[in-house]
């Protein structure tokens, strides 16, 4: 071997552990960026107890399952009732009975009303009417539909706590979580709606 | 034009959003991949929401989408083939 042909040899040998310092360099990066990639999620925190706004929640959330999105739902305050499926007062203290009884709820059959023109529950029931008539999916089914397809449900804790509401009278499927809970989801989600 | 072929058939005349969709989804994952399935749909929005779906999933492929007249009342038609 002549000389001129080792020193480009030993040239590349130096190139190679210099390129395989830098390809692990880009995959580190890359990794970490990977992480900060957000899933294929929709975090919708729902609030409100109105059967409007609620409808609205609900058909993004099966809409958005039905895209192959991964769908989490957390419910606070007015919002905790869209997951109730029982009414109890055992056990409550009189203020928490009464906010039981003055709160609609599937559980509750005075139904939920509108967040505009109700009029203590004929606007309501007139959009009912409405939405029969045209064949649209009740909230009910909806929020059946929703569990079905694989939304996560989460109630938020200190709500839960305020109100007197027990973990018995929500939906089996829901868990409770807290504010972390739902950041962590969040920031993992392309999109995150407060209803 | 002629019609695409197909292998099933979802008729989700009368219903309105978002379940032309999602009982689309279901049938869809129910077939095999290669397989196109045709659903007839009343909802105008199923439009929109079909060319939204195969633009956001990664598993289906919009083959073609018609607006036919039934009686005087638009019918939409979506040819949608699962790709894996």
């Amino acid at each position: 071997m002549t000389v001129e042909a080792v020193v480009p040899q030993a040239q590349t040998e130096v190139d190679v552990a210099a390129l395989r310092a830098r390809v692990e360099q880009l995959e580190a990066q890359l990794a970490e960026l990977a992480e900060r990639v957000p899933d294929d999620r929709v975090t919708i925190v729902v609030f409100s107890g109105e059967l409007d706004r609620l409808l609205a929640a609900f058909i993004i959330a099966t809409g958005a399952l039905a895209l192959g999105q991964e769908v989490s739902m957390f419910f606070t305050f007015w919002g905790l009732n869209a997951i109730r499926k029982q009414r109890s007062f055992e056990g409550k203290s009189l203020m928490e009975k009464m906010l039981d009884l003055m709160t609609a709820s599937p559980a509750a059959p005075a139904g939920m009303g509108l967040s505009r023109m109700n009029f203590f529950g004929v606007g309501a029931s007139l959009m009912k009417r409405m939405m029969r008539e045209k064949n649209v999916e009740t909230l009910d089914d909806l929020i059946a539909l929703a569990e079905e397809l694989g939304a996560t449900m989460y109630s938020c804790a200190m709500s839960q706590h305020v109100m007197g509401i027990s973990q018995e009278e929500l939906r089996d499927s829901a868990e409770e979580a807290g504010v972390a809970g739902f950041l962590s989801d969040a920031l993992k989600s392309r999109v995150t709606l407060f209803i | 034009m002629s019609a695409p072929t197909f292998d099933q058939e979802l008729d989700v005349r009368g219903l309105n959003c978002p379940m032309p969709l999602v009982k689309a989804r279901q049938t869809i994952m129910k077939m095999e991949p290669g397989q196109v399935l045709k659903v007839v749909a009343t909802d105008r929005g199923s439009v929109k929401d079909f060319q939204g779906w195969v633009k956001t999933a990664k598993n289906v492929e919009l083959v073609a989408q018609e607006e036919v007249q039934q009686d005087g009342q638009p019918i939409f038609v979506h040819y949608v083939k699962r790709t894996s």
